[in-house]
């Protein structure tokens, strides 16, 4: 069959011009404070960092980076406000705030995204049509809750958490930074939240806004800091509950701190999810799915379908299309609005992606790569594809947190299902076939805690998403997303 | 040294998004201590038929809509009233409301439109259902809206009683033929270029004014209007018996209701809503599998 198909030739038609966001209307500062009690203040460490442009290595600013005291002095200032008098506000006064925010961010969604797509890499078509559009809507979702949770959870008297902890990562910072703000401030708490080491600048103008909706003083808080940082607040005695979204590993340790403990916590961790495709899947569909499944945010994504399992009796024809459909996409400058591939979040990501892309060569398995040309300076890797996987090959079992896909194949849905559900995590998973009663047979037995069925990577505030065995545990997003910020009776 | 003369405002009816005056040309006139401060429509059965029309043709698109589109348009609706607080209060006074009452009754309107925007994207989360039937079938139930809906708005509150008569009626995606408060109607007009401001679509929501002797029983009789929400006092036997000919749904609410916080609740939304309930098949393998 395959010899009968011919690949196909661009002759060069993929090119086009190209086509740059503007940068003029931002408003940066050289330098962010923390942001603690309602202003920005210098940290008592006196120490900062730069964050740095990963498609050039620049550097865009210098963040503050909060040591012991000021955590604490953010934490304090969470508790006061806590118990001063959000906890206490009307319900449907909490509401009207958020939903300021919330409007203020789509007031300035053109500044936000294009500082998204500066600080973490990712390409402005994906910050413009995704992160930003979706950190609004969040914060919409939730500000309509709060005056409603009694109807969610009827006769349990909804009550909030207290102070909430909130370490974030770097591959969604705003859309994360309000995955975690919203729904925390809907149910009545207060918080301290810390984005991730190099992309910190969209949570910093998000504190921006937040003093420009005139949210009474401490109730966010957003400091900033590596994750020694973190660590503190893990380890702090005022805080209430732990939210973090980050690597397995990360959380694993998170949890022996509060082992013990009374803090409640969600862990939104990592993933290697499947992503199946059945011999009678609308196969261009499909195609396009695997691609936006594993080289969406050049697969920085922790609920990414990284491990492919096609039917056997379509695996050529698949494959090839896939391979030119990947040979399609644009890398290069992510403030391009025809750029697909943006630029990886950092030099040590990098690093850790090629560690496995060498470790798959050397176990055997067959690469294929965009054939594109890599900008000299700042972090890229190319949409890469293996076959030739096993089950046992590092590839299919690790992480990697990259544009790198591992396809296996399959005969039977048994089949199927057994090595899409061999692997220690259970975020995500995606399913292609026509026939909808084979979708809810695997979406019964698969076991991950979001099933994308025909699509991938879709989210909506609505729909909650989280984890099953070591992707985390916890839901956030849609009315179960409310639950990790109450206390139920 | 002259005095200058003020322009005084023509209220006409709300119909497909447009200030059309009623066909029939007839007014009836307000007065405040016998002198006359405003002519107010008398909407015909010919108005009441075209803002059904109107009501129907906008009914889907806006069903259509996604939940978050719908939910952030009624948020605009509370925006523009807020920022319009002033005239609001003001039309009031003319209408024998204290300032304090006045004020109270725009607040309340307010955060009740942004209580009932927020349902939008909700009301199935809280309401809908996975059945766990005992073959092997996917079943689920959700809740759609139902068409268009005819309202006789409350006679004794202009803003409140208005506002708790559209929003959550059409939050789920329904359309409505308002008819306004006969005796305080000059609020409901002016309600209804607040919404023509608010990205609401044109025909979504309908206002007339006239009396209830008039159009309350063409209304109930009406058979593309599907249900009837009933926000005004003595409604008359018949208007119940005319409704049964299409069998319209009908919710009823007094003015004690509207002017409690328990009416802020989503069960008021579901009664101007419809359950589906889907079946599925789920394919059955007979063979075992080890799930984990």
């Amino acid at each position: 069959m395959s010899s009968t198909i011919q690949p196909l030739e661009f002759n060069g038609n993929w090119e086009l011009s190209p086509s740059l966001e503007s940068t003029d209307h931002l408003s940066l500062k050289n330098q962010y404070g923390l942001f603690i009690n309602g202003n920005f203040v210098k940290p008592l460490s006196k120490k900062f960092f730069p964050t740095i442009n990963p498609s050039n290595e620049s550097t865009i600013a210098m963040i503050a980076e909060a040591e012991e005291k000021d955590v604490n002095l953010a934490v304090k200032s969470a508790r006061v406000a806590y118990d001063g008098h959000w906890s206490k506000m009307p319900n449907k006064e909490r509401a009207k705030y958020i939903y300021r925010i919330a409007r203020m961010i789509q007031e300035k969604s053109k500044e936000l995204s294009v500082i998204e797509t500066l600080d973490g890499g990712k390409p402005i078509r994906e910050s413009r049509d995704i992160d930003i559009p979706l950190a609004a809507a969040h914060f919409f979702y939730y500000a309509g809750w709060a005056d409603k949770l009694k109807y969610a959870f009827p006769i349990a008297n909804p009550k909030p958490v207290g102070v909430a902890g909130q370490i974030i990562p770097w591959n969604f910072p705003l859309m994360m930074a309000a995955w975690k703000i919203a729904p925390a401030l809907a149910t009545g708490n207060t918080l301290v939240l810390k984005p991730a080491e190099s992309t910190s600048l969209t949570a910093l103008k998000l504190a921006e806004i937040i003093q420009e909706a005139d949210l009474p003083p401490g109730v966010v808080n957003i400091i900033t800091g590596p994750g020694t940082t973190g660590n503190l607040m893990v380890n702090h005695r005022k805080i209430d509950k732990i939210a973090f979204t980050g690597s397995t590993a990360v959380g694993k340790s998170i949890m022996k701190n509060i082992a013990g403990s009374n803090k409640k916590s969600t862990m939104e961790l990592g993933g290697k999810a499947a992503n199946i495709v059945f011999e009678d899947a609308p196969l261009d569909q499909a195609v396009e799915g695997v691609i936006n499944g594993i080289y969406f945010n050049q697969g920085h994504v922790c609920c990414a379908g990284s491990r492919l399992f096609i039917q056997e009796s379509i695996y050529d024809l698949f494959i090839r299309k896939l391979k030119d459909r990947m040979q399609s996409l644009i890398l290069g400058n992510p403030l391009d609005k025809n750029t697909d591939i943006g630029a990886i979040n950092s030099h040590n990501q990098l690093r850790s992606i090629n560690k496995y892309i060498d470790i798959g060569k050397k176990e055997g398995a067959e690469i294929f790569q965009l054939n594109c040309e890599i900008p000299s300076k700042g972090y890229w890797c190319a949409p890469t594809l293996f076959t030739n996987v096993s089950q046992s090959h590092a590839i299919a079992r690790e992480e990697i947190f990259g544009p790198v896909l591992a396809v296996q194949t399959f005969r039977t849905t048994n089949e199927v299902i057994n090595k899409a559900n061999n692997t220690p995590y259970g975020l995500s998973a995606g399913v292609w076939t026509d026939k909808g009663s084979k979708v809810f047979n695997l979406t019964s037995k698969l076991n991950a805690g979001v099933v994308w069925a025909n699509t991938y990577n879709k989210f909506d505030p609505t729909s909650p998403f989280g984890g099953y065995k070591e992707s985390g545990h916890g839901r956030e997003g849609g009315l179960h997303g409310l639950e990790a910020y109450l206390n139920l009776s | 040294m002259s005095e200058r003369i003020k322009v005084l405002k023509t209220y006409k009816i709300f119909i497909d998004g447009k200030f059309p005056r009623t066909e029939s040309g007839r007014y009836y006139q307000l007065k405040s201590k016998d002198i006359p401060y405003a002519n107010v429509c008398l909407s015909s059965k010919k108005d009441l038929r075209n803002a059904v029309v109107a009501a129907r043709k906008a009914f889907l698109p806006w069903a259509e809509k996604t939940a978050y589109n719908r939910s952030q348009i009624l948020y605009r609706i509370a925006e523009m009233l807020e920022s319009r607080k002033t005239q609001f209060i003001d039309e009031l006074t003319i209408q024998g409301f204290s300032k304090k009452d006045a004020s109270k009754e725009l607040d309340q309107s307010i955060d009740r439109i942004i209580y009932f925007a927020g349902w939008a994207d909700k009301i199935n989360q809280v309401f809908g259902a996975v059945n766990p039937v005992a073959s092997s079938h996917y079943n689920f139930t959700l809740f759609e809206p139902m068409g268009v809906i005819g309202v006789l708005s409350s006679d004794e509150s202009p803003l409140l009683g208005l506002v708790s008569s559209i929003i959550p009626v059409i939050v789920s995606g329904n359309s409505c033929v308002v008819i306004a408060s006969e005796k305080y109607p000059l609020s409901s007009i002016s309600f209804a270029e607040v919404i023509s401001n608010s990205d609401v679509p044109s025909g979504v929501i309908n206002i007339l004014t006239g009396t209830k002797k008039e159009l309350a029983s063409p209304i109930s009789s009406h058979m593309d209007i599907n249900a009837l929400g009933l926000f005004s006092q003595k409604i008359d036997k018949q208007i119940f018996i005319n409704a049964t000919e299409n069998l319209k749904r009908i919710s009823s609410f007094n003015d004690i209701q509207i002017y409690s916080d328990d009416f802020d609740s989503p069960y008021i939304i579901k009664k101007f809503m419809e359950s589906k309930t889907t079946w599925h098949p789920v394919e059955v393998d007979f063979t075992k599998t080890n799930n984990y």
